[in-house]
């Protein structure tokens, strides 16, 4: 929708099927001196920690290399050479179909644990969330060592039947890869967009008739469609810049790879590393902007709150098993590589065969000294970086979506473009803007350890901004104009009215961003100064170097994942809790 | 934790300040070893030398080079330490390394057919490696494949699909071999060589620890590597074996001291000791086992640890000269990558055709049919540069950002991609055609 455009104008253009009852935003909410503060804090910000260091680095795009002279001859060069172009579309395909077999992975687990009366929701839950944490290296390790080529599934396959299928092999394996590691992403999203959804909308499609598939695809499914397309194009940007899992398979002719080698490489000062890093941070926010156009035109919020999500309906015994069935089969392939790194941290040597030689714990007991170091950085980093995250990604999709201020997509897309800095441009950045400015006693600004923070703050702040975005988009204005009309102020009214209702997406927001922030490490790599600084990631490289840091290195990633997994379960009660209360007396 | 490292930074400084010579505080280093290499040297760096503690920032080779230039501005390390000799090249012509004359003595001049140091003496080596092949053998017996001697062996048809690699301009190491086999053989027969080699590699990895990593997983049969992945690997209980081809290269790993180091005498404490024998001792842990480049050393030896300096095959070698290589490095690099790495399935999809038709072949003989193959290995071993172009400064300005202006390196590496390209395309055609003749 052009900016010309209002959103009353658009609303009805494309033939939804959805029948709201909600009233649309007829009131224009204008900008108030607050909100253009806020604005303006959250730019300076951006422009602080993400624009300029970037840009330090990614002006060599737009020079002559040599010379330093301003030239576009490299954009010409990027469309003339076959493998980039190749790599574009590359990117792109996998991008798209990691979309397609992530919501495939996704969808069942959402819809079952939401709609039905279903034991064990929170652990599905948890678990279906784990896939997102998979820690660098010796995640690898552990994928290879069950789906590799002569991984566990290929070796037993071959033994008893003589076939082998190629799950990591070239494009088809990065999508498979890429749609375990990232479905998560649609999942968490869809869930918070399911539990949102007021069961008052279920029943009345009930009563007109409507039920089964029929009424999930017509009713729920388009209620819950601003948390889908949270997630999916998450899983596209994420997808199309995530420069590790096709390595990890060898795979070069993608555009994050071509970047990133471009870029290492030592020696080479060579611009085309930075014109792809500029293709891919145009084609993200391009592509945040598509899934910002889908759902900007039509209205998903409604009035009624308070009904604790959808009903659930206790499923018949056929359906029951059937379901079980369903969440435990998507369970076992989203978690076998989860599997793996457990049973490579017990094993003593795991080579060429479907199970480990022999299994020990001495792993643990080399690791159980620096561990609780690395602990207990990764958790201050992570959740400092999340909790950022939240608090902006909360305020920008407040300004984007609630008010009229000049601007304030861009706001959203700078947000956007981090996911698509790649992190080792960004970790230069960060050394290139803030090394030469100094502190009191001269310590260069750069080696402090909040700087660590504030770089996953940014890289991570698309995850909570999506998120954010999408619970908010759940909300009909209405409510908030109906307490300013009661007299409350625009302040009172975000923190007694919206915040709360946003919970859900909110935390959905900080529970990716953290747990994904604590698995970081580009452009950790580049800002840590000191091992009593380092986190869970870098003590995990430091370890991945070596054929003796195997097992340690799996050790201290399962401590890594289950971390995680423990303050993701912590922080779903801590807000289920928080939800149950106001909700007792009625 | 702040307060007591920026103390210590102080501390650092003050004893520095007083006391030039005697070495004390914190020593910071940055290194691509990993922390089975640095936690050894590290304590017995620090029972050698009382008083000074070893700061330790892991970062891989590259990370590590950039690292030291964007901070340059006020340097805060005060070593650098890796393998690659190409990444000291880099960091001495940037003038990020300082000069210094080490005083350990009985390290020869040359290991090899390679000085040991920098003969500028901005850089030292501590200990050397030799390439080779490593071996998984669980998976060369479960697919019945025999043990490779030379280089040349691992192009056998056998071997197809089985061998993995670092990219060259990944890893200095892999470089060096690349240079070593290019020298050796000269330009076009040792580029022959590479890619008939290359026309059987399973993957190329963009890191060089990846291919051990494969092979001890098992996840490819052989891997070309340097010794100390295999040496260690053996030492973790994986069953892997190695062996080194008659025409290899024995380079060292190096340390150099970083140009305005905050802590300079611990810093030279440092080579030193590395350089000392206790330090060249420590390289015969299980997790390190490098070469030591004091020959006496290996007196103390664990049982049937390869010795260079007695090593006849290295005496043998050619001699490597390092002028040439360095002033076709990048063109060396990007040619594997655009002529190799980013071909690889249309290079695999020629060399199994020809495989294909050599069996055929092997049956029934056809001249014909013989002509086609020999026309189809020609089309992959056809080189888009010369050995003079190659070293050309115009070529080299295109890689380098020099004042001779000739194409951009984006133009070239599309010249040579589709060079590469076509000609593949057409040795596949050829060799199919050849082994219908011969059926």
């Amino acid at each position: 929708m052009g900016p010309g455009l209002r959103r009353d104008d658009v609303v009805g253009a494309p033939p939804m099927s959805l029948a709201l009852p909600a009233p649309r935003a007829r009131a224009r909410l204008s900008a108030t001196p607050g909100q253009i503060a806020l604005a303006l804090g959250i730019a300076v910000f951006l422009a602080l920690f993400l624009v300029w260091p970037s840009a330090t680095v990614i002006y060599v795009a737009f020079t002559e290399k040599g010379g330093g002279a301003f030239t576009l001859v490299n954009f010409v060069d990027f469309f003339r050479t076959d493998l980039f172009l190749r790599s574009f579309w590359n990117s792109f395909y996998v991008s798209a179909m990691a979309v397609v077999g992530a919501s495939i992975l996704a969808l069942p687990l959402a819809y079952i644990t939401s709609r039905f009366a279903f034991r064990g929701t929170v652990l599905i839950q948890t678990l279906g969330f784990l896939p997102l944490i998979m820690p660098p290296f010796v995640g690898a390790v552990a994928m290879q060592l069950f789906f590799g080529r002569n991984g566990s599934v290929n070796l037993l396959l071959d033994d008893w039947f003589g076939f082998k299928i190629p799950f990591m092999e070239g494009l088809n394996g990065v999508i498979f890869v890429q749609s375990i590691h990232y479905f998560p992403f649609i999942l968490i999203n869809l869930s918070a967009a399911l539990r949102n959804i007021d069961a008052s909308m279920e029943e009345a499609a009930q009563n007109l008739g409507s039920s089964g598939f029929r009424l999930f695809r017509r009713i729920v499914f388009p209620l819950a469609m601003p948390g889908y397309i949270a997630g999916a194009s998450l899983v596209f940007v994420k997808v199309f810049d995530d420069l590790a899992t096709p390595l990890l398979l060898n795979v070069k002719d993608m555009l994050a790879p071509q970047a990133y080698l471009r870029v290492t490489s030592i020696g080479i000062a060579d611009p085309m590393g930075y014109v792809i890093a500029v293709v891919l941070i145009v084609a993200s926010v391009a592509a945040m902007a598509l899934s910002a156009l889908a759902t900007r035109g039509i209205d998903y919020s409604t009035v009624q709150r308070g009904g604790g999500g959808l009903s659930r309906r206790v499923l018949r015994p056929y359906e029951s098993v059937l379901a079980y069935l369903t969440v435990t089969l998507i369970l076992l392939l989203v978690l076998a590589p989860h599997a793996g790194l457990l049973l490579l941290s017990f094993s003593t040597i795991w080579s060429f065969s479907p199970l480990p030689d022999g299994y020990t714990m001495a792993h643990y007991a080399r690791i159980f000294g620096e561990s609780s170091l690395y602990i207990k950085n990764t958790l201050i980093y992570a959740s400092l970086a999340g909790l950022i995250d939240v608090v902006l990604g909360t305020a920008i999709a407040y300004l984007v979506l609630r008010t009229r201020l000049v601007g304030r997509d861009v706001l959203d897309w700078a947000a956007s473009a981090a996911l698509a800095v790649p992190g080792i441009v960004l970790g230069i950045g960060y050394l290139r803007a803030f090394y030469g400015v100094k502190l009191w006693d001269g310590t260069p600004l750069a080696s402090l350890w909040i700087v660590i923070v504030l770089a996953l703050a940014i890289r991570r702040l698309p995850y909570a901004l999506r998120a954010c975005y999408a619970a908010l988009q759940q909300i009909s204005v209405s409510l908030e104009e109906a307490a300013e009309n009661l007299g409350a102020t625009k302040l009172r009214t975000v923190r007694r009215i919206v915040t709360p209702l946003m919970m859900g997406g909110m935390l959905a927001g900080f529970v990716t961003s953290f747990a994904t922030a604590a698995v970081e490490l580009s452009a950790t790599l580049m800002l840590v100064q000191s091992n009593s600084d380092a986190p869970l990631a870098y003590g995990l490289y430091v370890l991945m170097q070596s054929a003796a840091g195997r097992g340690p290195g799996a050790a201290l990633g399962v401590i890594a994942v289950l971390l995680v997994a423990v303050c993701t379960v912590l922080s779903h009660f801590v807000i289920e809790r928080g939800r149950a209360m106001p909700q007792s007396g009625h | 934790m702040h307060r007591l490292l920026m103390l210590s930074l102080c501390a650092a400084l003050v004893s520095t300040a007083a006391f030039a010579q005697a070495p004390a505080g914190k020593v910071t280093v940055v290194t691509s070893f990993a922390k089975d290499v640095t936690d050894p040297v590290k304590k017995a760096f620090e029972t050698a030398t009382p008083g000074v503690t070893l700061e330790v920032q892991n970062r891989n080779t590259n990370a590590g080079v950039k690292y030291l230039e964007e901070t340059k501005s006020s340097n805060q390390v005060d070593l650098f330490w890796a393998s690659a000799p190409d990444a000291f090249e880099v960091l001495k012509g940037k003038g990020l390394l300082q000069k210094y004359a080490p005083k350990a003595s009985g390290i020869p001049e040359k290991i090899g057919q390679f000085p040991i140091n920098d003969p500028a003496g901005f850089y030292f080596g501590f200990a050397a490696s030799g390439y080779g092949i490593m071996w998984n053998e669980r998976y060369v017996k479960a697919n019945k494949l025999p043990d490779p001697r030379e280089w040349q062996d691992l192009a056998k048809p056998v071997y197809y699909d089985h061998v993995s690699i670092a990219a060259p301009s990944r890893s200095g190491t892999t470089h060096l071999t690349v240079e070593a086999v290019l020298q050796g053989e000269g330009w076009a027969k040792g580029w022959g060589t590479i890619k008939a080699m290359a026309g059987n590699f399973r993957n190329i990895t963009e890191r060089s620890f990846g291919v051990p990593e494969a092979v001890n997983s098992g996840q490819v049969g052989y891997g070309i590597v340097i010794d100390f992945f295999a040496f260690s690997a053996q030492a973790s209980g994986f069953p892997v074996k190695f062996i080194y081809p008659t025409v290899t290269t024995i380079v060292p790993a190096n340390v150099g001291i970083v140009a305005n180091a905050p802590n300079k005498a611990a810093a030279e404490a440092f080579v030193e000791f590395l350089l000392s024998p206790a330090g060249q001792q420590v390289l015969f842990e299980p997790g390190i086992r490098r070469l030591p480049v004091n020959p006496d050393v290996y007196a103390k030896a664990p049982a049937d640890y390869p010795n260079p300096f007695k090593d006849p095959r290295l005496n043998a070698m050619i001699k490597f000269d390092v002028a040439k290589s360095e002033a076709r490095n990048d063109v060396v690099d990007v040619l594997f990558d655009q002529l190799i790495s980013f071909q690889l399935d249309s290079l695999k999809a020629a060399t199994k055709a020809i495989h294909e038709a050599e069996a055929a072949l092997a049956k029934k003989d056809n001249a014909q049919a013989r002509a086609l193959v020999a026309q189809a290995r020609e089309l992959i071993a056809a080189m888009p540069v010369d050995e003079a172009a190659a070293s050309a400064k115009e070529t080299a300005s295109a890689f380098t950002g020099g004042k001779q202006k000739g194409a951009r390196q984006a133009e070239l590496e599309q010249q040579w991609a589709v060079f590469a390209k076509e000609r593949y395309a057409q040795a596949q055609a050829k060799a199919e055609e050849a082994t219908k003749l011969a059926k």
